[in-house]
């Protein structure tokens, strides 16, 4: 694909990107039902939502990595319904991405920069990974900090998506004592909507969701106090998990290996953070709605939620401490002390009262 | 002249000791204690509830003896006891609570709620806010011998009267008998009958026994009063008649609190264990019953009930036996409803029958012996103790009852065969 | 600081301060009070079966009789409310897991409806006495700051709970953090308010029990 061609596709509608791929109206009414329910939107909307995609133009999107691992594009990469091969030719145009771009060095930053001119006020920018603070050395790119890359990208960009928990909240790079002194987006850019799209990595379908929410009706999802799409963050794991029901009964594994755990009893007492974890992963699933983690036989450790990283052991169960309990002899000691402390000054009072005592007589009953 | 409030605190700080630190900090101000009390009960007024009539004394322990307590005070969080604040608790601690220790008997965190006021008696003695009533019985048991000023020429003239009626010789000053026998003043001056029932008794069942010119007198009015020296000077006039006749057992007369005052304070305020035992009559009646010497005749047809003096049942342990007794001699012997354990007092206990302005509240309270009468309808009230007995015919008079109130030892002694 | 942080904090450092003040209080109140100490008693002693601290700590559990109609609602009440706080503490799983990390010690738990069933009433139960201590006039008479301040500390673990595990008023998140803050509220007030009788109980009941068992009485 040359550069005229590349062009030409960027500016091309949903609908025309659609047929150059030869994807028939059919497949593409399918995709548009499906994202629909992603959306918990009426079944009805699939119609209105692929009139709107179809005209849709393909919005260009900058991805910036900064202090990330990776998983997050590992996890998109692994979207379906739509796809990422649907979501990058059909649906956006993905202008900039470290891992699935194939130009590199000065060409890479070319493209980066040309996709903000050409779209300057309309762009969007997703981001993964963290941004440290504490010294700006700890994570460039070409040279340039992460921070100073981001303000430049995201300045004339419509919306940030922070993927990731990193990004959204900080992620582990910010766990105690944070030594980059790493940052959630939503902290750096105040003056752009910015959706928080958490998880460690978040469901891949729940990125292209939010995407195809912001083609389809030009606007981005409702998000609560968290910054976090509604549709998606809007019920903890617990409620909707199918082990529930063991929860309520009181039937729990003790162990990882026991007949409990044979049986898919709830996982609470394994330390499951499902009941304190606003996700989708009940629900929509992952791999293709294959499993997910409690599915599988491993408790929710609430990778979406924000400091789930210092919220003490994976293995506790929230109703027991976070951290091994440090009150013990000191304690015990202080209180005893305490007692004998005042015993021994009230013994000292008592003695004086009786010390004090004057036989009574008849005489002194009389004041 | 040398009563004051410092004084008072002084002796509360002496008080406190543990079982009242935990009763204090037991208490969850349930109110149930109120329930228990007669004269909460009958006058529906809340400052009778028991545990608040210890609230002085509370505030002397929180500020004294916790830490808490001390810093609250310090910073002026918890106000210091006044002596206008004891002289309004003294018809509290006095007229409206006769030690009967129902209060105690249904606490549900188990406070000992009477045993705190005993100890609250002696801050209030010596902070001079004891009433008049029992300062004089105090006084009168001190200087002359006895509460209602009895001397011994009293009593032996008594003794004449009863060798008299009865033809039997009482004994006075003999040593080495098996029992000394006390009085309270109320036998010697209203029921001499009870005398008379004990000389025929010990004929009966063939026992030594003697009164004792110097410890003729069993009651306490110091104990009542809530003084530990006064009253260990009264009691000691007894621990010393019966070690000088070096008796085996002291018996305490129908009387409750002397009761308490011989058999369960006397050793503490003396100091030391006693060289005899000390029964209450009926505990003495019942072991000649439980022996088979008690060998009686005839039986009393008309219905008789049987009223237990708190000092001898709840606060002293004696409960079955005058029971046994009572049907030896009692065709028609019915139980007041919580009759027993749980008896209601007369109203008079713990020197609250000396306490002239207190009599109002007293009559007021007896409404409740009314009620447990009324439920049974005897024809004639036995009891074991003189002070009940008095206090008992004063609220019958009151509420124009007309019920004969008699002496349990008495009423056995009338059913023992004449020697032949 | 955020919900889950908020969380953590209560389940981490807030349980170990609470906890330690808990310790230090339970002990030096324990120690003060029963460092005072008393008088052995001279007086011969009358044994009777049944008359002793220990038969007192078990017996004073019922009302004696007659007691019940006099206060029934401090009673039923009080029974209720009681029973149901020891059901609602000890029986419920997540807080036999909490027990099971503290102390080591593993039993069965009821079913989590049980439980919740169990809350509603022990809440009832609260109320009840709340409203007779409103209206009696002699726990009105007697009431203080106290008393008031103990019954909401006391009411606060079950309503928030109750609360949490029904996704009401706040984010369960959130309201589960409360749900322990307020626990932790409890220990912390617990030894130095009238609360700490959970404790003194015994103590009391068993001094009662024993001067009177001296005396061959069975209170």
């Amino acid at each position: 694909m040359d550069l005229l061609e590349y062009r030409a596709t960027r500016t091309k509608t949903v609908g025309e990107a659609l047929e150059q791929h030869g994807i028939d109206r059919r497949d593409f009414l399918k995709l548009c039902a499906a994202m629909a329910t992603l959306l918990a939107l009426p079944a009805s909307a699939a119609e209105q939502l692929a009139v709107a995609l179809a005209k849709a133009r393909r919005p260009s999107v900058i991805w910036l990595s900064f202090q990330e691992c990776t998983g997050c594009t590992e996890s998109l990469t692994r979207s379906h319904s739509p796809s990422l091969e649907s979501l990058i030719f059909d649906m956006i145009s993905l202008d900039y991405h470290h891992t699935l771009q194939a130009a590199s060095g000065e060409a890479a930053e070319a493209a980066r920069e040309a996709a903000m001119k050409e779209n300057a006020g309309k762009y969007l920018v997703a981001v993964d990974g963290s941004v440290p603070m504490g010294n700006p050395g700890y994570s460039t790119i070409a040279g340039v900090a992460n921070i100073d890359v981001l303000r430049e990208t995201a300045k004339d960009a419509a919306a940030i998506l922070a993927v990731g928990t990193c990004a959204a909240y900080g992620g582990l790079p910010a766990a105690q004592p944070n030594p980059t002194g790493a940052v959630a987006i939503s902290e750096l850019i105040k003056d752009k909507p910015v959706v928080n799209i958490p998880g460690c990595p978040p469901i891949p379908t729940v990125i292209t969701g939010v995407i195809a929410h912001y083609l389809a009706f030009g606007a981005l999802p409702e998000l609560d106090a968290l910054g976090r799409p509604k549709a998606f963050y809007g019920e903890t794991i617990h409620d909707r998990c199918y082990r529930r029901p063991f929860y309520d009964q009181g039937k729990f594994a003790e162990t990882f290996d026991d007949e409990g755990a044979r049986r898919g009893w709830c996982l609470f007492k394994l330390g499951c953070k499902g009941p304190v974890t606003y996700n989708a992963c009940a629900t929509m699933k992952w791999n293709g709605g294959v499993s997910f983690p409690i599915q599988s036989g491993h408790g929710c450790i609430g990778c979406s939620e924000p400091n789930f990283w210092d919220a003490g052991g994976f293995y506790e169960a929230l109703s027991m401490p976070a951290h091994p309990l440090k009150v013990g002899a000191a304690a015990a000691a202080a209180g005893v002390a305490a007692g004998a402390a005042v015993t021994f000054f009230n013994r000292k009072k008592k003695g004086a009262a009786k010390a004090g005592h004057e036989t009574t007589t008849l005489e002194d009953l009389e004041r | 002249m040398s009563a004051s409030l410092d004084k008072g605190v002084r002796v509360l700080k002496e008080m406190i000791d543990a079982p009242i630190a935990s009763y204090f900090s037991s208490c969850v101000h349930c109110g149930i204690c109120a329930e228990a009390c007669l004269f909460y009960t009958e006058t529906g007024d809340p400052k009778y509830t028991p545990i608040h009539k210890l609230e002085p004394m509370r505030r002397i322990y929180q500020q004294e003896y916790t830490l808490l307590g001390r810093l609250a005070k310090m910073v002026g969080l918890s106000k210091s006891v006044t002596d206008e604040e004891l002289a309004e608790w003294q018809e509290l601690v006095y007229n409206s609570c006769t030690l009967c220790g129902r209060c105690s008997a249904v606490c549900p965190v188990g406070n000992d709620i009477v045993y705190m006021v005993r100890k609250m008696r002696e801050g209030m003695s010596a902070a001079g806010h004891a009433p008049e009533g029992i300062k004089g019985a105090v006084t009168r048991t001190i200087n002359i011998g006895s509460p209602m000023g009895v001397k011994l020429p009293a009593v032996k003239a008594q003794m004449k009267h009863i060798e008299a009626d009865t033809g039997i010789a009482i004994p006075l000053d003999q040593e080495g008998v098996e029992y000394m026998v006390t009085l309270s003043s109320m036998e010697i001056i209203n029921f001499p009958e009870y005398l008379g029932a004990i000389a025929k008794v010990m004929r009966h069942v063939g026992r030594t026994w003697t009164l004792s010119s110097e410890a003729f007198e069993a009651t306490n009015a110091g104990m009542q009063i809530g003084n530990s020296d006064l009253a260990r000077v009264i009691v000691s006039r007894v621990v010393a008649g019966a070690e000088k006749l070096k008796v085996k057992t002291v018996i305490s007369p129908e009387c409750g609190h002397a009761y308490t005052a011989l058999r369960w304070e006397g050793a503490n305020l003396i100091g030391r264990p006693f060289t005899f035992k000390v029964q209450h009559i009926v505990e003495t009646l019942e072991e000649f019953r439980a022996a088979g010497l008690l060998k009686l005749e005839g039986m009393e047809t008309d219905r008789l009930s049987f009223h237990d003096p708190c000092q001898l049942a709840r606060r002293g342990g004696v409960i079955q036996p005058q029971r046994n007794l009572m049907k030896m001699v009692a065709k028609d012997f019915v139980e007041m409803p919580d009759a027993g354990y749980m008896n209601w007092c007369c109203g008079g206990g713990g020197g609250a029958s000396s306490i002239e302005e207190g009599e109002e509240l007293r009559l007021e309270a007896f409404k409740r012996k009314k009620r447990q009468l009324d439920a049974v309808k005897p024809d004639r009230l036995v009891t074991a103790c003189a002070n009940c007995r008095i206090v008992l015919e004063e609220g019958l008079e009151h509420y124009k009852m007309n019920l004969p109130v008699v002496g349990l030892t008495e009423t056995i002694a009338e059913h023992i065969p004449d020697p032949e | 600081m955020g919900e889950l942080q908020f969380l953590t904090w209560v389940r981490g450092s807030g349980l170990n301060l609470a906890l330690t003040i808990f310790v230090v209080g339970v002990l030096w109140r324990l120690i003060e009070i029963y460092g005072l100490g008393r008088k052995k008693d001279l007086s011969a002693s009358r044994s009777t079966p049944g008359a002793s601290g220990w038969a007192t700590i078990l017996r004073r559990s019922l009302p004696p009789p007659g007691m019940l109609p006099a206060s029934p609602v401090s009673y039923i009440g009080g029974y209720v409310f009681h029973v149901g706080l020891a059901v609602v503490v000890f029986l419920f799983a997540p807080h036999i897991a909490l027990l099971t990390s503290i102390a080591g010690v593993v039993w069965p738990a009821l079913p989590s409806q049980v439980v919740d069933f169990v809350t509603v009433v022990t809440m009832a139960a609260m109320i009840a006495v709340l409203v007779d201590r409103l209206f009696k006039p002699v726990k009105r008479f007697l009431s203080t700051f106290g008393d008031w301040f103990t019954w909401t500390l006391t009411f606060l673990p079950l309503l928030t709970g109750w609360l949490a595990v029904h996704h009401l008023l706040l984010p369960y998140t959130l309201m589960l953090a409360v749900h322990i803050l307020s626990v932790e509220l409890l220990l912390v007030f617990l030894p130095f308010t009238k609360l700490f009788h959970a404790f003194t109980v015994f103590g009391s009941r068993w001094f009662n029990g024993a001067v009177n068992g001296h005396k061959g009485v069975p209170v």
